[in-house]
């Protein structure tokens, strides 16, 4: 008897989750006329949902969006995209991609050109360094979803005032080392995509170039030299983290946070962290722009981000074109914004000081962009002189080769460096030979 | 695979050497078994053959997925290009350099630990139970472990060092850490293979060789090892071609920087980061040619105590 219940019970449960199934089928079938869903592969941004459920709201049931997230690292996401791309996977629609992927999927043909209205409402006051990133020879592939620039993090007890130029910020690092305390300066330098960053921001602050302007062909001029003597003197007087050449994002990140460095070179995120994780001293961590390499000339840091692109093989093009246009408006940036940390690539969006809820006044659980997102003003003056990484179908055998050739940064060697960099740029750009 | 082809190496020596003619009826029976094995025989064709096919016909042409346009067949360029590259072989030597010193540490160790384990009296379940926790911890989680345990700051290994010190950022420290935790990981399972070969050990002949006043020592090079010679192989054989694949470990610890990745890791990063489908299977089909070799000569210097010969462990 016993056993004739407990084997029955779960049947007669399924039966009732069947039924649930089937109803709320039928009542979403109500919601959305024709039930169309939109795919958007993108990647784990914590309200990301939110803004999906108000693009589906928007959508009326003309079609519904749906979220899938991608992994973690971004090298994880690409792969899984390129993959199921090149096997003729068309059951993606919305691809969130990062600024320096969109030359190679559009290279690939992997992605489809956004023309006309589309066009005009994607890049309608859209900041001119994020606009470029999604376009590739002349052509916009993507709508600009998020952008992303480093700031230098100090702690304003340690340094009142921060340093404005890299000889300054060395300097300093020199003295408080003295005076024993904290005084390294801190960035991405494990052998991977971040040193690429802060060596392309180096060289574009510099005036130099790694590549020509069409990516076709490498120049590594005379200030892509001086920025490689830059990153060696930075990296071996002994001011800089033991364990630079494994530091990541988020190692980086950690070791300010423990009270480790005087100067943090980062993307703006460490401040959302920050405030959740030492909020006693949130009062003293402070931004100011990147210094500069050139006295005298404004630091051109390297532009980071997502853009947001319609599949080729996508089934339902003008819905996903609507849909990628919701998931960027400027109302669900500013969402993004005040939520997730990352940065607007709508002008418009910095100077919004309505809160989340216009009815209401501001405060701290009715944000606008001033409560939550301080540094803006910092990160649109470093906008308006970013620079981008080299757009070029091979951008990523690339930085495997510069990642590898700059690895680790305090054994470089100028002259030489440069003209290794220049041999194994000119086969990695031909998608030629082994990247290492 | 391996022992597949220990299995194929050493059939046609046993056939020639019983060679008297078959009855009918063995032949008819013979018949039988074979097609009875036909179904499994081809689906191993399905499963492993035509994969391996597919990368070395992939590995012929010029093909990248981001350049389907340039789609050709090139020959032996692929293997000119990878044999002629430095990474490639610099790769190469890590890869070797890891998995001999860490399978000869493996070897000592296990053994070891697998005489205590034969030996205990006590709680003999127990301690074989124990021994084998670090072989059950995924790689990679506890490959993350280590990393923090070295890195300065948060970890106390890294910590009882000088201090400014991160090994994990200079080349040679890094891979006596990435050995460090390949033995940590695999000793036990070294230990297990070699317990039961221990367990092959006829008592009566070691205390028959104790009555002849055999030392210790000599009790154990000239009668446990000869006796044990084909579980020691098979101990070898797995740990070697495991260890010429290390993959995970080195890409927790330390992503390959420094000069510090392996064969596998570069493959891995020229097939599908860079995807370079050409490139990428040619260096997957000289990882297989090299796990081919290795087999091949471990066969041959322990001859017929090759597992699956006639008299394997006969002398």
């Amino acid at each position: 008897m016993g056993k004739y219940r407990s084997g029955r019970s779960p049947a007669r449960a399924m039966a009732g989750l069947g039924a649930a199934l089937v109803a709320s089928g039928l009542i979403a079938g109500c919601g959305s006329s024709s039930g169309l869903k939109i795919n958007v592969y993108y990647s784990p941004e914590d309200h990301f949902q939110s803004v999906v459920d108000n693009c589906n709201k928007a959508a009326g049931g003309q079609y519904q969006i749906v979220y899938n997230k991608l992994q973690r690292g971004s090298d994880d996401q690409r792969i899984q995209l390129a993959r199921r791309l090149a096997a003729g996977d068309d059951s993606m629609d919305v691809l969130g991609l990062d600024v320096t992927w969109v030359p190679e999927f559009a290279q690939a043909g992997w992605i489809d050109e956004w023309t006309g209205a589309d066009q005009a409402a994607a890049s309608a006051g859209v900041l001119a360094g994020p606009l470029k990133t999604a376009t590739y020879q002349g052509k916009l592939y993507a709508a600009p979803k998020n952008t992303n620039v480093q700031l230098l993090w100090y702690d304003d007890r340690i340094t009142p005032r921060p340093p404005k130029t890299w000889a300054e910020m060395m300097r300093i690092s020199q003295q408080l080392k003295g005076e024993h305390k904290p005084y390294s300066i801190v960035f991405t330098g494990a052998q991977y995509e971040g040193l690429v960053v802060v060596y392309n921001t180096l060289v574009e602050s510099l005036g130099g170039h790694i590549l020509s302007d069409d990516g076709k062909s490498v120049v590594m001029d005379e200030g892509a030299v001086q920025a490689l003597q830059l990153l060696k003197q930075v990296t071996s007087s002994g001011i800089t983290d033991p364990s630079l050449t494994n530091q990541k994002e988020d190692d980086v990140r950690r070791s300010f946070q423990r009270g480790d460095a005087a100067f943090e070179l980062n993307w703006p995120f460490v401040y959302a962290s920050y405030a959740e994780e030492r909020p006693q001293d949130l009062a003293h961590f402070k931004w100011a722009v990147y210094p500069e390499a050139k006295p005298g000339a404004p630091a051109k840091t390297t532009i980071g981000g997502y853009d947001l692109a319609v599949s080729s093989l996508s089934k339902h093009k003008p819905e996903a074109y609507a849909a990628a246009l919701c998931l960027r408006s400027a109302e669900n940036q500013k969402y993004s914004a005040i939520n997730d940390g990352v940065p607007p690539t709508i002008e418009s969006v910095y100077h919004d000081d309505r809160p989340l809820d216009p009815g209401k006044p501001a405060s701290a659980d009715n944000p606008n962009m001033a409560v939550k997102y301080p540094m803006r003003e910092t990160i649109l003056d470093a906008l308006r002189t970013a620079a981008l990484r080299p757009l070029s179908p091979a951008y990523q055998n690339a930085s495997t080769v510069m990642s590898k050739v700059l690895s680790p940064p305090s054994e470089i060697d100028p002259r030489a460096t440069a003209d290794k960099l220049r041999e194994q740029l000119d086969d990695a750009l031909q998608s030629k030979g082994v990247i290492p | 695979m391996t022992v597949q082809d220990a299995t194929a190496g050493a059939a046609p020596a046993t056939h020639r050497k019983g060679k008297p003619a078959l009855s009918e009826g063995k032949k008819a029976e013979r018949r039988l078994g074979l097609w009875l094995c036909a179904p499994a025989f081809l689906v191993m064709i399905a499963v492993t053959g035509y994969p391996i096919g597919y990368s070395i016909w992939l590995s012929l042409q010029r093909y990248d997925l981001r350049f389907p346009a340039q789609h050709e067949f090139i020959g032996f360029a692929n293997y000119a290009a990878v044999l002629t590259n430095s990474y490639w072989w610099t790769a190469f030597g890590t890869t070797m350099f890891l998995t001999v010193v860490s399978v000869v540490i493996e070897f000592v160790l296990g053994m070891a630990l697998a005489l205590i384990m034969h030996r205990t009296l006590v709680g003999r379940g127990l301690v074989r139970t124990v021994a084998l926790i670090p072989y059950g911890i995924v790689t990679v989680v506890a490959a993350f472990s280590w990393y923090f345990a070295w890195t300065p700051k948060t970890g106390y290994l890294a910590d009882m060092l000088a201090s400014g010190a991160a090994p994990l950022t200079d080349q040679w420290p890094s891979l006596f850490i990435i050995v460090a935790a390949e033995v940590w990981k695999t000793t036990p399972f070294m230990a297990l293979l070699l317990m039961a070969g221990l367990a092959l050990v006829p008592e009566d002949l070691l205390k028959a060789a104790a009555m002849d006043g055999a030392t210790a020592w000599q009790r154990f090079t000239r009668v446990m090892l000869p006796v044990m010679k084909p579980a020691i192989l098979v101990a070898l054989l797995f740990r070697t071609l495991d260890a010429f694949r290390i993959f995970d470990n080195i890409y927790v610890l330390t992503n390959g920087a420094q000069d510090t990745g392996s064969v596998s890791m570069q493959t891995y990063d020229n097939l599908v980061k860079g995807l370079n489908l050409g490139i990428g299977s040619t260096m997957a089909v000289l990882i297989f040619l090299t796990v081919a070799i290795i087999a091949f000569l471990f066969i041959k210097v322990f001859g017929t105590a090759a597992p699956g010969s006639d008299d394997g462990g006969k002398r």
